[in-house]
Formats: structure tokens, C-alpha cells, sequence
């Protein structure tokens, strides 16, 4: 057991006008220690509960989560999360930022100053170490958010649409870097996106979840993000593989979008 | 419907002030427009600007063009001195610029009397017009030919005086003699004959008043000099005003302000913090706070006087409840202002509760402390100048009062100007603090 299980989490929680959401049911998986899973679906779907919940950030009203056998119960260091934007400390050069987590437990910054370095100089920023956050661009600063996660050395790391802020070019470069910090790394990953291109770039497993109740919809095996190792991003968008894929995951996302509407409308 | 009535009174008092006003405003706003004119020649003519904003289009409307313009902010404060110095008369300023200046020194006019039997006679006044503080001996004058004859006055400028013309003569008005002329020039009861330096009024009951020509200079009662101010800021500053010297009623004041303000920042910072941290803080204090906030702390200076005397205790506590409400709405802003996932980024990281505390709420909230500090700082200076306004031994506030009561108008506007300094330098030592300590704010 030194995986990930998320044991048939069920979310419900009472509105003031009395009605109540199901934001999620009976939501189980396992992940392996190591790999890399990305979570898709249509706004309102539930993701973000789901990784909020496995963060420790709010409690499910049925299931539990259990990391390498424990139940989590809150947040805590073994669980690292990298946000989409505005979670880092301003306060903070690049260098404290990514000292952050050791230095909460205790650890002088001339202890950990070469693995801090060495981080940072794996995402690129070798140059910026002094500089403040404010002066960094949005990519810069979502790599500064990986250096931040993995210094902790966590043995999972939640990304909460760590790059839907950024511009395309940016954000095809930062998936490569995800890539390779997974592959350099060996962490359990589980990411959020909006993208379909994303998720099936950044996913050895995707889930497509569906809304109303937040429910597992369905799960995909895919092989692009180990040849993305390889390979460059771009030719593996070419693959046909791929253009099926999406194509279809798009068409599934599309219809329970309708669905919704089409209902809302009915509704209202 | 009375009320209303005098209301509208009042109204109409204001509006007529106010539209005494209009014209001296216009004339202002056209010197503006006329520096500006000439201003945008001159750039033009010596340096053609070729920078980006140059080529904006736009002008009109794009905030981004509008700078504070440096040499409009010159002329302007050298506006103010220039027109300070020519209703002065100031001897710092060419004399050219001076305003027409009250008329000071000796002139003379004749009336023409006619007695009961309409016979009629002329004699002269010899008139010293002098300035304040001038003790005048009249010159013996000989008395002239006739039933009339010739008097001597003297007259401070800018006031008037009576005068009794028939005191000397052999016709009294008591006995119907009475004043048809006066150099010559036909006058009649209530009217006058103005005379270039001075005017001469026939008054209903028959005597002369004599009134000087004021010019449109500003009496130094109403308006010191700014040479006098200055000559005033080297002797106050050294021999001092009412048993303390300047920098004692300065620092008096200032010392006030900083160990009110520390208190209040010492007490309201945690209360902020606790009001934004836990919902039953916020509950027991936001009626306090919500109360106390738009109460002006002028407001309080008669009960705190009541309470705790005129001391520095009672100064204290003044500005420590200015400071105070102002502290812990900005500190409460400052927690509440947080972004709940550089809280969550610090939890996941492993931070405890006191280490989010400590490296994140703290210093997220300093910008919004910093900025109430600010505001804090300004408002304990207003107030403890109020407060020494009202009662105080020492003190910015009690100089300027003091001195108002003694008519020494150059003390009250040093005071002014000092005050109005000191203010200006807090606000921008506040600010230089706030670039130096929160480089980050604004910026999140």
C-alpha cells in the first residue's frame, strides 16, 4: 500500500435555501506510487472538490482517503499543491519561496540551499534565484510554484490547474517541464485541467467526471505522456491516436455540457 | 417654517459671498491657462519632444498621459509667494508688483464754512496719515484767517477719524455754522469728497470724517509680510513663544502624535487581528469599531478633557482612540485580505497554524496596516493640533491660538505653515516606509 485510495468519497453539503448539492458520489481510485493522472470535466463536476478533499483541505462527508495505508485527515507535507496563480509569497524572494516547506520543519536554509539550487536550476530559473516574485513573469512563477512543491519532497503532488493562466506558448513549454519533473522525480501527480489537450498530454491515466452528481464518468489508459518524455509535444498532437482521442473526449465534455443546459433551461 | 426661512437666509448670504468670489477665481484659472500657454510655447520652441507619449493621438482622457507637471507646481507656489509679498507689500518682491498700498504721510485739504448770516470762510487740516505703532507729535499750525480756522489730525492707516472742525472756529455748528465745500467742491450731509489720498465725509450731524485711502493691500493684522513671518520663525525659534520654545511646541506636538499613534497601533493591530481571525471576535467588536469609526475624534475632546484633564494623559488617550478604531480596521482588512491559497500553498507545505500566522497572514497583511497607518498618522496630527487648539500648555495648536488671541497674526500663519509642513513630511516619511518595508504591495 503505498499508493494513493480514494474510497468511495461522497460530498453533500445544505445550501441556505435548504436544497442540498451532491458534489460528489461514490468516487473511488487507486494510483500507484509514481504515476501521473489527469482529471477532466465540465465546470461544476466536482475536480476541484475531489483534490480539495485529497489535499485535506475539506472533509468528505462519506469515503476517506488513505495515503500509503494512513487516513488523511487535513493537509500536511506529504500532499504537496501547486495553484493556478497567487499562491506564492510576495514577502518572499524566489529562494525563500522554494525554501518554504523545509524551513517549516525546521531545517536551515544552508542546509537545503544546494537542493534549492539545484531546483531551481532544473526548472530553468537559475538566473532569477534573488529575484522577487513580483518581477517574475506568470510562467516563471508557476515554475517557482513546482520548485516550491517538489523542495518538500512530497509523495504526492495535487495540481489545481497549475497552467491555465498562462499564454499557449508558455503553457506548451510548462507541460514539457511537468513531464520531465514527473519522469526526473518519480512523483504520484494528480492534475486538474480544462484542457483535453492537456489531460491527454499530461495523463498516463485521464478521468472524464461528470456533473450533478460529481461522479467518475470515464477512464482512459494513454500512452502520450511517456512518449512525451521522448518526443516533442507538438508531433505527438499529430499522432492519430491522439486526434481520436480528443475528438471524442471533446464530444463527450460537449454533450454532458449541453445536458446541463438543456436542463437548466428546463428548469428555470 | 421659521427655520426654513432663515435657512434660505443663510443661503442667500453664502450665495452672495460667493459671487464676490467669481471673479477672482476666473482671473486665477486664466493666469493658469495663460502659464500653460506660454509654457507649451516654450517647450515647443527649445526642446521637440520625440518620446513615445509624443506620438500618442489620445491625449485627452488616457490617464497614463497625465503627470504631476513640475514646472506647473513651481509657478504655482511662486505664484502664492509672489501674491502673498504684492498684498503686502512685501519688501521681498519688486515694488512694481505691489498692490496699490494704503496711503501713509501728510496731505492736506480746505473746507469752505458758512456761518448763520451765510458768510462764508475757508480754512485748512493738515492730515498725518501713520502707519501702527507711530507716535506722532501734531505740529503747531497758526490759526488762519477768519471765523475758520485751520486744524491738525493725525490718522493710523486703514481707520478713520472724526473730526471735529468748529472746536477752534468762532462759528459753531451749535450756533448753525456748518460745511458746504470742501476744496472747493460743493458737499452735502452724508456724502463725501474723495481726494485722492484720503476721503472726507460730511456726517449727518455735521462733523468731518476723515478716511484714508486703504489701497487694496492686506492690513498686517489680517496679513503679516512673508518677511515678517520668517522674522518671526528666527525669533520664536530662539527666544521662544509663551515659555517654550518653537521646537518644544513642535516636538510637544509631534511627541503627542507618535506615542498616540503607537498605542493605538499596539492595541488595534491585534484586535484587528483577532476581528479578522475568529468570527467571535468580529462579532463582540465590529458594534465598537462600526460605532467608533465615523465618530471624529474632535468629538471626544470635550469628554477626554473631562476625564483626564488638559495633561498629556489626556492627549494621549485622544489620539490613541483616534488611532486605534483606524488600526484595526486596516489590520482587519490586512487578515482578511488574504488569498486562501497562499494559506492553503503554506498548510500543504507543512506550515503549522502559528507558522501561517507568522509567514503569512502577518506579512500579507502589512501593505493594508502600512496604508492604515498612513491615514492613521494624519489624523492624529489633525486632532492633536485640534486638541491644543481647544486646551493645552505647549503645543503647534496652542502657539497658533494663543497668538490669535493676541492678534499676532504672523505667529498664527508661521504656525499654519509649520504645522501644514510637519504633516506633509509624516505623510511622506509613511510613504518612503511603506517602499522600503512592503516592496510588494500592490503587486500580490
Amino acid at each position: 500500500m503505498s499508493g494513493l485510495a480514494i474510497d468511495k468519497i461522497s460530498m453533500r453539503f445544505d445550501l441556505p435555501d435548504r436544497s442540498s448539492v451532491r458534489a460528489l458520489q461514490d468516487v473511488s481510485l487507486d494510483l500507484k506510487a509514481g504515476e501521473l493522472m489527469s482529471v477532466l470535466g465540465p465546470s461544476g463536476c466536482g475536480k476541484t472538490t475531489l483534490l480539495n478533499i485529497i489535499a485535506g483541505f475539506l472533509a468528505p462527508t462519506k469515503g476517506e482517503i488513505r495515503l500509503k495505508g494512513e487516513k488523511v485527515t487535513g493537509p500536511s507535507a506529504e500532499r504537496g499543491m501547486v495553484f493556478q496563480q497567487g499562491a506564492l509569497f510576495e514577502w518572499m524572494n524566489v529562494r525563500d519561496n522554494v525554501s518554504f516547506g523545509p524551513k517549516m520543519k525546521g531545517i536551515k536554509s544552508s542546509e537545503t540551499k544546494e537542493k534549492v539550487d539545484h531546483l531551481l536550476d532544473i526548472v530553468g530559473l537559475q538566473d532569477f534565484k534573488e529575484k522577487a516574485i513580483y518581477e517574475l513573469s506568470g510562467g516563471m512563477q508557476q515554475r517557482v510554484a513546482l520548485a516550491r512543491c517538489l523542495a518538500n519532497d512530497p509523495d504526492v503532488i495535487l495540481m489545481d490547474e497549475p497552467l491555465g493562466a498562462l499564454d499557449a506558448l508558455t503553457r506548451e513549454k510548462m507541460q514539457s517541464l511537468v513531464l520531465k519533473l514527473w519522469k526526473e522525480t518519480g512523483k504520484t501527480i494528480i492534475l486538474i485541467t480544462h484542457s483535453v489537450e492537456e489531460a491527454l498530454l499530461l495523463g498516463e491515466r485521464l478521468i472524464v467526471m461528470a456533473p450533478r452528481p460529481g461522479r467518475i464518468h470515464k477512464e482512459y489508459s494513454l500512452p502520450f505522456a511517456d512518449l512525451g518524455i521522448e518526443a516533442d509535444l507538438r508531433e505527438i498532437k499529430k499522432y492519430a491516436d491522439y486526434a481520436v482521442k480528443r475528438e471524442e473526449i471533446l464530444e463527450m465534455i460537449w454533450n454532458m455540457e449541453e445536458d446541463i443546459m438543456g436542463r437548466t433551461e428546463v428548469e428555470g | 417654517m421659521g427655520v426654513i426661512a432663515s435657512l434660505f437666509e443663510e443661503l442667500l448670504t453664502i450665495l452672495k459671498t460667493f459671487l464676490t468670489a467669481i471673479p477672482y477665481l476666473a482671473a486665477y484659472i486664466g493666469f493658469i491657462l495663460v502659464t500653460l500657454l506660454i509654457w507649451q510655447r516654450v517647450k515647443r520652441s527649445f526642446a521637440p519632444k520625440r518620446d513615445f507619449a509624443s506620438l500618442k493621438t489620445i491625449t485627452f482622457g488616457d490617464e497614463s498621459a497625465v503627470k504631476s507637471n513640475f514646472a506647473a507646481s513651481v509657478i504655482s507656489i511662486i505664484a502664492v509667494f509672489v501674491s502673498w509679498g504684492a498684498f503686502t507689500g512685501s519688501s521681498t518682491i519688486p515694488s512694481f508688483l505691489h498692490m496699490p498700498e494704503a496711503f501713509v504721510g501728510k496731505t492736506n485739504f480746505t473746507y469752505t464754512a458758512q456761518s448763520v448770516a451765510g458768510i462764508r470762510d475757508d480754512a485748512s487740516v493738515y492730515v498725518i496719515v501713520h502707519g501702527a505703532g507711530v507716535n506722532v507729535i501734531l505740529p503747531e499750525v497758526d490759526d488762519g484767517q477768519g471765523f475758520a480756522k485751520n486744524d491738525v489730525m493725525a490718522v493710523k492707516a486703514y481707520r478713520t477719524k472724526l473730526l471735529k472742525w468748529d472746536v477752534n472756529d468762532e462759528e459753531t455748528r451749535e450756533i448753525g455754522a456748518k460745511i458746504v465745500a470742501i476744496n472747493g467742491q460743493p458737499i452735502a450731509f452724508g456724502t463725501d469728497v474723495d481726494l485722492g489720498d484720503i476721503k472726507v465725509a460730511l456726517t449727518q450731524k455735521g462733523t468731518l470724517n476723515i478716511k484714508p485711502d486703504k489701497g487694496i493691500q492686506m492690513e498686517p493684522i489680517w496679513l503679516p509680510a512673508p518677511e515678517d513671518v520668517w522674522g518671526r520663525l528666527k525669533e520664536i525659534s530662539t527666544e521662544g513663544f509663551k515659555n517654550y520654545t518653537l521646537l518644544e511646541h513642535l516636538g510637544f506636538s509631534l511627541f503627542r502624535v507618535v506615542i498616540g499613534f503607537i498605542f493605538g497601533a499596539l492595541v488595534g493591530i491585534p484586535l484587528g487581528y483577532a476581528m479578522g481571525l475568529s468570527d467571535w471576535f468580529r462579532g463582540w467588536f465590529d458594534p465598537v469599531v462600526e460605532f467608533m469609526r465615523p465618530v471624529p475624534p474632535l468629538a471626544l475632546i470635550p469628554l477626554v478633557i473631562i476625564w483626564a484633564g488638559i495633561g498629556e494623559v489626556g492627549k494621549t488617550i485622544l489620539l490613541f482612540l483616534a488611532a486605534l478604531w483606524i488600526m484595526a480596521i486596516a489590520a482587519r482588512a490586512g487578515v482578511s485580505g488574504v488569498r486562501i491559497s497562499k494559506v492553503h500553498a503554506a498548510y500543504s507545505l507543512g506550515a503549522s497554524k502559528w507558522q501561517v500566522m507568522r509567514h503569512v497572514i502577518l506579512p500579507n497583511s502589512l501593505p493594508e496596516i502600512f496604508t492604515g497607518a498612513r491615514v492613521a498618522m494624519g489624523v492624529c496630527w489633525g486632532t492633536v493640533v485640534a486638541a491644543e487648539l481647544v486646551a493645552a500648555e505647549k503645543g503647534a495648536g496652542m502657539m497658533i491660538m494663543v497668538a490669535s488671541k493676541f492678534q499676532q497674526t504672523d505667529i498664527v500663519i508661521l504656525g499654519i505653515i509649520l504645522i501644514g509642513i510637519i504633516g506633509f513630511g509624516i505623510d511622506m516619511l509613511m510613504r518612503w516606509a511603506e517602499r522600503v518595508l512592503v516592496p510588494w504591495k500592490g503587486r500580490g
